[in-house]
């Protein structure tokens, strides 16, 4: 058993270096590697082996978790096709989508306020119908069109949103509490 | 992670809290957002007949940091030409703040609010 350690996480888990992945193979071929280059493996042999084991096993864990999650497996993605997807330098968004994000958080907000847990689950909701609309615009930019500025702009939408979600996900749970 | 005080200050009593109408003539509305945190600023600035910021109003949804940076420069920038508004950087708010570099992106987030309000403010006038 030897893991390339050069070679980008979708190789590693012998998936084709798209957007749309197949999850389920995903998950049997991290949950393959992970048994064949587990530590207890190699307990017995030379302390180089052992490190380069740990090695294997961290790499193998650092591509599941970037895969697995749709917005960290866009990110790099679009890094491996030499796309900064620009989320620590990037805030010039588009003014009609910030106004819409603010609206959306004055809503949350005043429901949070109001004590009115119906209309949070609402905006929960149609705000996750919302993502699963850009999640589909991205997927098509990625693996369709191949347009990567606009992927990583659609991320950068996507990184917003999904703060919302935990937003509005906080408030439900301070109600309910 | 502690809050400086002039953070905290600012945090429970935010400066300018509000909004002016973005079709007023003298306003200019910068609307940022910062992806990595999911925060989201708009800052207006209100422009007198001499090109001299009267007054300036944020709504920040966002961190402590975010919200404090954006405070401090409507107080900043009242009194200072549109010109003068350009200059101020983020490091000057990050040092005034004691902002730890984590929450660096805060101050850039404000700096880039005070440049696209000035920017739309200009759009206004140009012409």
């Amino acid at each position: 058993m030897s893991i390339d350690l050069q070679q980008d996480f979708f190789r590693l888990f012998g998936l084709p270096r798209r957007f749309r992945i197949d999850e389920a193979a995903l998950e049997l071929a991290y949950h393959d590697l992970q048994g064949r280059v587990h530590p207890d493996r190699f307990a017995h042999l030379p302390d180089s082996d052992k490190r380069l084991s740990m090695q294997w096993a961290t790499q193998v864990n650092e591509g599941f978790r970037t895969l697995r999650k749709p917005l960290s497996r866009a990110t790099y993605l679009l890094e491996l096709m030499g796309v900064d997807a620009g989320l620590h330098t990037n805030t010039a968004m588009s003014p009609t989508f910030l106004m819409e994000q603010m609206e959306w958080r004055e809503a949350v907000e005043e429901a949070r306020a109001a004590g009115e847990a119906d209309e949070l689950a609402q905006l929960h909701t149609r705000l996750r119908q919302h993502s699963r609309e850009v999640f589909d615009d991205l997927a098509r930019q990625c693996d369709d069109e191949q347009d990567y500025a606009g992927a990583a702009e659609t991320v950068r939408r996507l990184m917003f949103m999904e703060k919302l979600q935990h937003e509005i996900d906080d408030a439900l749970e301070a109600l309910e509490s | 992670m502690a809050y400086s005080e002039k953070v905290l200050d600012h945090y429970e009593n935010p400066r300018n809290v509000g909004a002016f109408s973005k079709d007023d003539d003298g306003v200019g509305t910068g609307m940022v957002g910062a992806p990595a945190c999911g925060d989201v600023m708009k800052l207006q600035i209100k422009v007198g007949k001499d090109g001299v910021i009267e007054d300036a109003k944020f709504k920040t949804y966002g961190c402590g940091s975010a919200i404090a940076s954006s405070s401090l420069v409507t107080e900043w920038v009242k009194g200072k030409t549109v010109e003068q508004a350009l200059e101020i950087k983020n490091t000057q708010i990050a040092e005034e703040l004691a902002l730890p570099p984590v929450k660096i992106h805060c101050s850039i987030l404000a700096e880039d609010a005070i440049k696209a309000a000035v920017a739309d403010y200009k759009k206004k006038h140009e012409g």
